[in-house]
């Protein structure tokens, strides 16, 4: 852990300093021009605050991954504005994490040289690059697998090591893309646990998509709920339950009820999507 | 000769795939090292022995058809038998110009295959990365790529100062055409998630070349650098033609116009075991950068 404090990439301070504010301004994006043009995400107005924990939530194909891809700098918003702490975003970079969906790891480096190669891309020495490896290996619980290469890894290992990677950067967002959704419900339920904690530690914003109601209820601060394409945000719903949250949560009845609004809210916009397709 | 060229380097054929499935049979580790372990694993040496039975009743068919001068619409008459050309083979074998000829082939090979894979990565990279590139060199290699590596003699002689140049220039771009399209393949098969995984942890155009592109297109690459080591060999041959002296090529021409149909088989042979020899080196060279995917389940 000391060896983490001693290490400062220059332009990205911790965020007990207070960065990783997001602001979307009425941005749009569209894919492909003419007939053909189709509205991934509409006109959609959005600030995040400094450390907070938001889920995107929403059917498949709504536009979540274009809105998150919009904020790590890979898709430019066709109009409007995507901003992280006052800056503009133009292109990806290491002050915003991103853990994908998919597994991401290279292939051909090792767990070890995963981790380390965004410390090591931002002119980080060996031995420094490779001590913070080994802090966020252990605190993903996989310091003893940092010789393995990922295909020799189960799927929530993987999923681990890439969440390691992402913060060995210490970036003031972390972009998370459903990330456990390849994941069975056990190992998933301990991921969302794990992530929790480390999020408690850094206290990083942290923008979550996902398409799980109760994934999104047991982490988020904040869910915002998408309706189908084209993608805008209908609710903006703050979720109140005492942290730590652990598994017995679920059982509060303010879980319930959320989970409920949730469900009632994403329901009576499938109805609509579906009776608009039918007129 | 130019269907055997056309078909060789027409698909890139992705060398890691078998290479993989042959590895994963490997029992779990155990206190056995792992080469011994490998080379005494049942699997492997019921394959070889497979192959040794193989090529024993080929030859066994062989000797068999030229001994009873079979003719049934493959006329074996005049093909002299394995013992025949086995003798000539050791005649051979005790004269100082055959080990010549060979050496003479194997430096215009290495020369050759030299430039030819390190000008076909190189072009492979860029051109996959780059649309422009791309669009501006497809059609040379659309164009060149099917012409056989005889026809190109005449040229060759006109524009190259030296027979040895023109040797090799033949050589060079036999190899080529395989190396280019497989790295152009391999560059192109990147995951574009790993490409963002690496831009989001601030690795720069250069480093995401090096990190994630080459290594991506590394298993496509040693496969087009063991295709482009095959397809030399076969380019040489034509090659040597123009020569006038040396070379296993121009050894098997020789023994052509001198109707000496045993040194054909020979030449024919030696080439053969010689274009194995060293593309099974080629792979054991590439192995290593290929590790990681040894492990792959
Ligand atoms: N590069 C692109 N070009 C054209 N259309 C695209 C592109 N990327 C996404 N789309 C379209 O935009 C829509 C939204 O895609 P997106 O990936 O954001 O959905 P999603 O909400 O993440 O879905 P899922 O839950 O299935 O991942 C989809 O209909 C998709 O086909
Ligand atoms: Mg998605």
């Amino acid at each position: 852990m000391l060896d983490v404090l001693k290490y400062q990439r220059p332009g990205a301070p911790r965020n007990s300093s207070g960065k990783g504010a997001i602001q979307i301004s009425e941005a749009s994006i569209t894919f492909g021009r003419g007939v053909s043009a189709y509205h991934a995400v509409q006109s959609t107005s959005l600030r995040i605050l400094p450390g907070e924990f938001v889920c995107i939530l929403g059917p498949s194909g709504c536009g979540k991954s274009t809105l998150l891809n919009a904020i790590a700098g890979y898709v430019k918003p066709t109009t409007g504005a995507v901003s992280v702490d006052g800056v503009a975003v133009e292109k990806p970079g290491p002050d915003r994490g991103m853990v994908f969906q998919q597994y991401s790891l290279l292939p051909w480096k090792t767990v070890y040289e995963n981790v380390s190669f965004g410390p090591r891309m931002a002119g980080a020495s060996r031995t420094e690059a490779g001590s913070i490896a080994n802090t966020f290996l252990g605190m993903v619980g996989l310091k003893k697998f940092g010789s393995r290469y990922p295909a020799e890894l189960s799927g929530g290992m993987q999923q681990r090591v890439g969440i390691a990677r992402a913060l060995a950067n210490y970036p003031s967002v972390l972009l998370m893309d459903e990330p456990f959704g390849a994941l069975d419900a056990q190992t998933r339920l301990m991921m969302q646990e794990s992530l929790l904690e480390i999020w408690a530690k850094f206290g990083t914003t942290v923008v979550f998509v996902t398409h799980d109601v109760d994934e999104a209820v047991f982490l988020a601060d904040r869910v915002l709920i998408m309706s189908a394409a084209p993608g805008r945000i209908i609710e903006d719903l703050r979720i109140d339950l005492p942290r730590p949250r652990t598994t017995d949560s679920a059982a509060l009845s303010e879980y319930i009820a959320a989970r409920q609004h949730c469900l009632a809210t994403i329901r009576s916009e499938s109805r609509k999507a579906f009776e608009e397709q039918n007129k | 000769m130019t269907q055997a060229v056309q078909t060789l380097s027409e698909e890139p054929i992705p060398l890691g795939q078998t290479e993989q499935s042959a590895l994963s049979k490997d029992p779990a580790p155990t206190v056995t090292p792992g080469l011994l372990r490998r080379a005494l694993h049942p699997d492997l040496l019921r394959s070889l022995g497979l192959g040794l039975l193989s090529l024993a009743a080929g030859v066994l068919f062989w000797h068999w058809a030229s001994a009873t001068n079979l003719n049934v619409f493959v006329n074996f008459e005049n093909v002299p038998g394995p013992g025949k050309v086995f003798a000539s083979f050791l005649g051979h074998l005790e004269t100082e110009i055959f080990y010549t000829h060979i050496r003479v082939s194997m430096q215009r090979i290495l020369i050759s295959y030299s430039i030819a894979a390190a000008l076909g990565i190189g072009l492979g990279l860029i051109m996959g990365r780059s649309r422009i590139v791309r669009a501006f060199v497809m059609p040379y290699i659309e164009v060149i790529r099917p012409i056989p590596a005889v026809a190109w003699i005449p040229l060759a002689i006109l524009m190259w100062p030296t027979e040895e140049a023109s040797i090799i220039y033949i050589t060079f771009l036999g190899a080529l055409f395989p190396i280019v399209l497989n790295t152009l393949h391999g560059v192109e098969q990147t995951p574009e998630v790993l490409v963002r995984a690496a831009q989001s942890l601030g690795a720069s155009r250069l480093a995401i070349f090096a990190h994630v592109v080459l290594p991506a297109a590394m298993p496509s690459i040693s496969a087009g650098l063991a295709i482009g080591m095959g397809v030399s060999w076969f380019s040489l041959l034509a090659g040597e033609i123009i020569s006038g002296q040396y070379g296993i090529g121009y050894f098997t021409w020789n023994a052509y116009s001198l109707i000496n149909y045993q040194d054909i088989v020979v030449g024919m042979l030696v080439i053969g075991f010689l274009g194995t020899a060293s593309t099974a080196a080629i792979k054991l060279l590439t192995k290593p950068l290929l590790k990681w995917q040894k492990r792959t389940r």
